[in-house]
């Protein structure tokens, strides 16, 4: 247990169900964007006057958008099922973060404005009027909601708070009040290019660097090209990626998977980030310019195929969305998905032999897995529903001698959201974000009292920043956590490599090695 | 008098009801769903989809997943009312179909379990904090509502019987668009009031949900978005800013 810190104490199960504690997190509101965040992204830039009739009148014309909110205002029945899913109300105690009464928030105001009960009777099924106390409320507990639909899985109609919470972020926008983390963020990718506003240069002098790296630790030229037309691949990855730890850890491995396939890759600085933060705000139309800057960088760099790196929401982008949204990708090679996860393109190449790896460089690391919310319950990898779970899972196990998967009830489409994600990956927002992380770290206190696990790997740029912050507090080390592809990468035994002659020289008997095959 | 205000009663019931319900769902599928948005994993094919809905429908998997005491008494109360309302096919056809008449004393107990099943999740609602906050009185008047059709219905077997023959002339008559007459048992009366009520209000509560199932798109769309492009009317009209091509 080399990267524990303290002693894990015996905590009670990882989901227990805290006494209700109202108005426990009604303080904590993210902070709001300024008028040019807004402006940017096409939204007024402060709140309007008549605020209350154009919300009203933009939550009527998303009735008729979007046939999810239609009938999740109308279906649910309170049955209770989904109140003590969310890991903010098991964090915070605090009703609101109930899934059920947060879309209540929405709920009220559909009732009290769209139907006739609630037009009549507004007593009787909990119709209000859209008060400034109620949009208070609606700002503070829809930016309280990390869109992870682990609440969806269990409402016998499927109503996903997600959806509701994106649309209640989208009228906020129409209206001026708008959240600054994420509206900022996607004004630097339509300036830019990317969420962390990284310029090409800057991009190139990362790569360079990694490069370096890449010479001194395997002896080998792994190039990691950039905008460099006639690539087979153009991988498209979180900017996160050539800029943070441990995400630049499963860059080194990208590249590394790259080189030994050896394919013609390259990154893009026109579309140097694969996050698309306008899903979190629920806007159909800055999510599809985003999206956009895809297709165009892989139409002007002619490229062959789109691989997208470790990211969670992303990968909900661009599994579920990008071909709605800027497809159809008919000029890319179709013998392959489009787009297609980095995970799967390295598992590929596992099934066909194509890849070996050295798990002894690995034995330092008591590993865990952390499905990434929208990767477990809003994507998919090839070929059969829930590949999303085995192939990441596949590849640690290829790759590391100590794997150990955490309680059934907190993984795969049970997982817990990070407590970061869907625009809450703020410092505003430190509070919620490290109670809302603790379902997920007491689960992983569980495999670490069992088996003595000491990191956690996933396969999110979220997810990554996140446990940074939150593992301190739960008795591990800020680098417990870590990318998938750094597992890999430091596993790999490229031809010709450094690792490749020790290897040999040391015989095959003394060293574990293996030609993945599952 | 009592005949025809019933009689008009439950015309004016099944109307709303059937148009209710038919403009509702009406809406729900002329509604688009822009994006593929199915909670993962999820079937890749159209029967695969007919067959996550079927155990929806059948087995309430998701609740089962969720909660075992809310599926209980959730799943006891479909079931009897399911096999009540078997039972009381006899009153609108003639002659009685065999699985009907099968149903004939499993709904007696199917009587008590239905009420049961109400009562217990009644008691979830006041007792357990958390469904307590979400609770609004219409979540208590539709659990009054039920019960007390439960419980007419069995007082009419157990207590205060009535006529059941005129109860099915009448029945029979009023599809013929004939009047038959109607005993004026006030429990007869109450229950029979009752289910009308329900009947209208169906198309406009939260009753609704049983339908409203088949159109979630998280449960009912088919996860192939890569393989097959999913694009909305109004979406494909949306003008196009600074990346277009």
């Amino acid at each position: 247990m080399a990267n524990l810190m303290g002693s894990i104490p015996d905590e009670a199960d990882p989901l227990e169900i805290p006494a209700l504690c109202e108005g426990a997190m009604a303080a904590l509101r993210s902070f709001p964007a300024k008028p040019e965040h807004q402006t940017a992204l096409g939204f007024p830039g402060e709140l309007v006057e008549n605020w209350q009739e154009k919300a009203i009148e933009k939550m009527g014309d998303l009735l008729t958008k979007y046939r999810s909110l239609k009938v999740y205002m109308d279906a649910c029945v309170k049955c209770g099922a989904c109140t003590d899913k969310c890991h903010y109300f098991l964090g915070t105690g605090d009703p609101k973060n109930m899934p059920v009464a947060r879309q209540n928030l929405m709920r009220k105001v559909y009732r009290r404005y769209f139907t006739f009960t609630g037009k009549h009777l507004p007593w009787l099924v909990g119709a209000e009027d859209f008060s400034k106390e109620v949009l208070d409320d609606w700002y503070t507990y829809f930016h309280q909601c990390s869109q992870c639909r682990r609440c969806s899985v269990y409402c016998p109609f499927g109503i996903d708070t997600a959806e509701i919470s994106m649309a209640a972020r989208e009228i906020m926008d129409s209206i001026g009040q708008g959240q600054k983390y994420s509206n900022e963020i996607i004004g630097k990718v339509f300036k830019i290019g990317n969420n962390l506003g990284l310029p090409p240069k800057a991009m190139r002098s990362t790569l360079d660097d990694v490069e370096e790296d890449l010479k001194t630790e395997t002896g080998l030229d792994i190039r990691l090209p950039l905008d460099e037309e006639g690539a087979d691949i153009m991988l498209v990855t979180p900017s996160a990626d050539l800029f943070a730890e441990p995400h630049i850890q499963g860059l080194m491995g990208y590249a590394k998977v790259f080189h030994q396939a050896g394919v013609k890759w390259t990154l893009s600085s026109y579309a140097s980030e694969a996050a698309n933060f306008a899903m979190f705000i629920g806007s159909y139309d800055n999510m599809r310019e985003v999206a956009l800057r895809i297709r165009k960088a892989a139409e002007d760099l002619k490229v062959r195929r789109l691989v997208f790196g470790e990211c969670g929401h992303a990968w909900r982008v661009a599994y579920s969305f990008l071909n709605t949204l800027a497809g159809p990708f008919d000029f890319l090679d179709q013998n392959h998905p489009v787009p297609q996860h980095i995970c799967e393109f390295t598992h590929d190449l596992m099934q066909e032999g194509k890849l070996r790896f050295d798990k002894s460089k690995n034995d330092a690391y008591r590993l865990t897995f952390h499905d990434s919310c929208n990767v477990a319950r809003a994507s998919r990898m090839d070929p059969t529903p829930g590949g999303q779970f085995e192939i990441p899972r596949a590849i640690l196990r290829a790759t590391c001698n100590h794997y150990f998967d955490m309680a059934p009830d907190t993984i795969k489409e049970a997982t817990l959201c990070c407590g970061g994600g869907g625009g809450l990956l703020t410092d505003d927002l430190m509070d919620l974000r490290m109670k809302g992380a603790s379902p997920r770290m007491r689960a992983m206190q569980e495999v670490t009292r069992e088996h003595g696990v000491t990191h956690l790997a996933a396969i999110c740029a979220i997810c990554k920043a996140q446990f940074t912050k939150v593992l301190p507090a739960y008795g591990y080390r800020a680098n417990g956590i870590l990318s998938v592809h750094q597992m890999v990468s430091n596993a790999i035994v490229l031809d010709g490599s450094i690792q490749q002659r020790e290897l040999n020289g040391e015989g095959a008997a003394a060293i574990e090695t293996a030609v993945a095959a599952s | 008098m009592i005949t025809v205000i019933y009689a008009a009663l439950f015309v004016v019931a099944t109307l709303v009801l059937v148009l209710g319900l038919g403009v509702k769902l009406w809406s729900y599928a002329t509604t688009p769903a822009p994006l593929k948005i199915p909670t993962t994993p999820a079937p890749i094919t159209r029967p695969g989809v007919v067959w996550r809905l079927f155990r929806e429908f059948a087995f309430f998997e998701s609740l089962f997943k969720a909660n075992k005491w809310i599926w209980l008494f959730g799943y006891a109360f479909h079931l009897a009312l399911a096999v009540v309302l078997l039972r009381h096919m006899r009153y609108f056809i003639d002659p009685v179909w065999a699985v009907v008449a099968i149903a004939q004393p499993f709904g007696v107990y199917a009587g008590f379990a239905m009420v049961a099943a109400l009562l217990a999740l009644w008691a979830r609602r006041v007792l357990v904090a958390r469904i307590r906050y979400i609770t609004e009185p219409a979540d208590h008047l539709m659990l009054a509502l039920l019960v007390a059709i439960g419980v007419s219905g069995l007082m009419m077997k157990f207590v205060a019987r009535t006529d059941i023959v005129m109860v099915k002339q009448f029945f029979i008559g009023l599809m013929q668009f004939k009047l038959n007459p109607l005993p004026g048992d006030p429990v007869l009366l109450i229950h029979l009031g009752l289910v009308a009520a329900l009947m209208i209000v169906f198309p406009y509560s939260k009753l609704l949900h049983g339908p409203a199932l088949l159109f979630s798109p998280t449960r009912n769309q088919v996860d192939n978005p890569r393989e097959k492009r999913h694009v909305a009317k109004w979406a494909e009209k949306l003008p196009r800013r600074q990346a277009a091509k």
